[in-house]
């Protein structure tokens, strides 16, 4: 199988992220591979190892990105590829999903490209399904199994949670998958895997390496970005003798203030 | 009047989720502000009735798409449907709820039309014919403001329990237009459903009972003799707990959720998770039980109207933004409460 993670570097879920000079700031927290997107090579890895074939990380980003691709080159994918153009810096989804169906197709022969559901600093969760529709791929999204892969009669039975319960969705290949967490545990870097990693020369492609000649500007704009307002609580405290007392305080507080 | 805002009503075999009206409410709002009307847009089969629900709630008319092939809910044959209608119509604004299904309609539809296309929306305002959008960014530490400035229609996807629902009004009458459509491309098989167990709704839910590490923490409970391993009899307390919580839920018609300590040490499935890498939620009461109130929790319910945070630890960070504390056993509280409010519920 011919299998394609595609990962994006994020800072940190555990960074104090703030706002200077109208601009975005972690500070000096470190960059790493986006957490969902961990579940997804673990996925695309479990898939090779029960199928054959390889694992190609592909990231769209800055130079600097290099290092989430090489936390997937050490989690064991065997090649990586990163998609950096001074063009694509601050662009939206449907630019990022462009240069990102266009890099899958330059590779060509992909049977699978693994998503994780959504990156954890924009949180809009929009991708995968743009570059399935770009590709004219089925787009199995929210997939937390993979009961049934059939390389031979080109085939993909999944699991996807929605908020109505489990949909199984069979599907044709080549197909795009975005899975959440529940689908795997994803593995640790081997200290082999991380000496791998550190030696692989991983080519950077331009966008018009890809043949995006001319690179669409971004339908959004964003006028401003702003630290959430902190919400003004002052807890109320509720004691009493016994946890009788206190619930009964409680009820009748959650009443006064109609909050039930 | 001419309609440029459109609405799409997202429904699960014919049953329009709960927060499709909301968006209705909120179109109308953006409508009133860009001086046009609001036309609501129903995909699918034998959901007809849905437009005559859109229109009672608020929208000027409606546009049926209707054809077996539609039955079941496939993305890429419902994004086809929809970016037709949508460029036929040359619409302006696209507003649609939160849901599995919608996330990923909206991301298909700005694809077909090349423009964008904004998630998780929780504010809008109308600058100069456009809307501005608000959206939480960095699990909520920062929000950003967003326009879609170069193209059309402008795509927005609206969270759940944002917008009041406007109440319907019977009898409400508005054009309804009813064409073919078709699967398409869509070349997926829905095999099947399995019914989630997971009980009301988290996103829908008014109030969520939540569960956190500290369910387990009750060493008076003993473990059947058969439980020998330490880790099986950490689950089963803590499953004792939760059964509390769950008590407490039924009574007050509640969702019941779990931060992400609780779903890691295998208490309760993820479904039921709360925060970052979970659900996101803003109920109108989020009692929190044993929540120790990480970030990456407090990420996930910190819009909640009114939080209730009852925990053992006085210094449990859940204190700082909970509208009422309550310092104490959670297994002798929590079955307290549900005892109190059943009595004062008359259940």
């Amino acid at each position: 199988m011919n299998i394609v993670v595609c990962i994006k570097q994020t800072p940190d879920t555990a960074a104090t992220v703030t706002v200077e000079g109208g601009k975005v700031s972690w500070g000096d927290a470190p960059l790493v591979i986006n957490p969902w997107d961990e579940f997804a090579v673990e996925q695309a890895l479990r898939t090779r190892e029960a199928h054959g074939g390889k694992v190609t990380a592909l990231s769209v980003g800055p130079e600097a990105a290099r290092e989430a691709l090489k936390h997937a080159l050490a989690m064991g994918c065997d090649e990586a590829v990163l998609v950096s153009d001074p063009g694509l810096s601050s662009v939206d989804s449907l630019v990022v999903s462009k240069a990102l169906a266009t890099a899958l197709e330059k590779i060509g022969g992909v049977d699978l490209a693994f998503f994780g559901r959504q990156a954890v600093d924009s949180d809009t969760g929009v991708t995968p399904a743009q570059v399935a529709r770009r590709l004219g791929w089925p787009a199995l999204t929210l997939v937390a199994a993979v009961p049934a892969l059939d390389p031979a009669g080109r085939t993909i039975t999944v699991d996807r949670a929605l908020d109505e319960g489990r949909q199984q969705v069979k599907s044709p290949l080549p197909a795009v998958v975005s899975v959440i967490k529940e689908i795997c545990e994803p593995r640790y870097p081997s200290f082999m895997g991380i000496r791998k990693a550190s030696k692989a020369t991983i080519p950077v492609w331009s966008a018009a390496d890809i043949g995006m000649d001319a690179i669409p500007a971004s339908a959004l704009s964003w006028p401003e970005v702003y630290a959430a307002p902190r919400m003004e609580t002052k807890v109320e405290m509720i004691t009493g003798d016994s946890a009788d007392v206190v619930a009964a305080k409680l009820a009748a507080r959650l009443m006064e203030e109609k909050v039930l | 009047m001419a309609t440029n805002v459109f609405v799409y009503i997202d429904h699960f075999n014919g049953q329009a989720v709960s927060a499709a009206w909301e968006i209705v409410g909120a179109a109308r709002k953006a409508a009133g502000d860009l001086g046009t009307g609001v036309t609501a847009i129903v995909i699918g089969q034998g959901i007809a009735g849905l437009a005559d629900e859109a229109i009672q709630h608020g929208a000027d008319d409606a546009q049926v798409v209707e054809a077996a092939a539609l039955k079941e809910f496939r993305v890429e044959a419902y994004a086809s449907v929809l970016s037709k209608l949508l460029k036929d119509a040359g619409a302006d604004v696209l507003f649609l709820p939160t849901t599995g299904r919608t996330r990923e309609l909206a991301a298909m539809v700005a694809v077909d039309l090349e423009t964008g296309v904004v998630p998780d929306l929780v504010g809008f305002e109308v600058k100069d014919g456009k809307v501005v959008g608000t959206r939480p960014i960095y699990a909520g530490k920062l929000m950003e403001k967003v326009v879609v400035a170069t193209a059309k229609p402008q795509i927005f996807v609206i969270r759940s329990r944002v917008f009041p629902k406007p109440e319907a009004q019977p009898g409400k009458k508005g054009t309804i237009t009813k064409t073919e459509g078709g699967a398409g491309d869509a070349r997926t098989e829905v095999l099947g459903y399995k019914a989630s167990d997971v009980g009301v709704s988290l996103t829908d839910a008014a109030v969520i009972v939540s569960g956190g590490r500290g369910v387990s923490n009750n060493p008076k409970l003993v473990p059947p003799a058969e439980i020998t391993d330490e880790h099986q009899k950490e689950v089963w307390r803590a499953q004792q707990g939760f059964s509390l919580i769950r008590e407490l839920a039924m009574v007050m018609n509640a969702a019941v959720g779990a931060s992400r300590a609780a779903v890691d040490a295998g208490y309760i499935p993820y479904a039921n998770q709360v925060g970052q890498t979970g659900k996101v939620v803003s109920p109108d009461v989020y009692i929190a039980c044993g929540v120790s109130g990480a970030i990456q929790h407090l990420a996930g319910m910190r819009t909640s109207k009114t939080i209730v945070a009852i925990n053992k630890d006085v210094e449990a960070p859940i204190f700082k933004i909970a509208r009422f504390g309550i310092v104490g056993d959670l297994f002798e509280v929590v079955p307290a409460l549900t005892r109190e409010l059943k009595a004062k519920m008359g259940k």
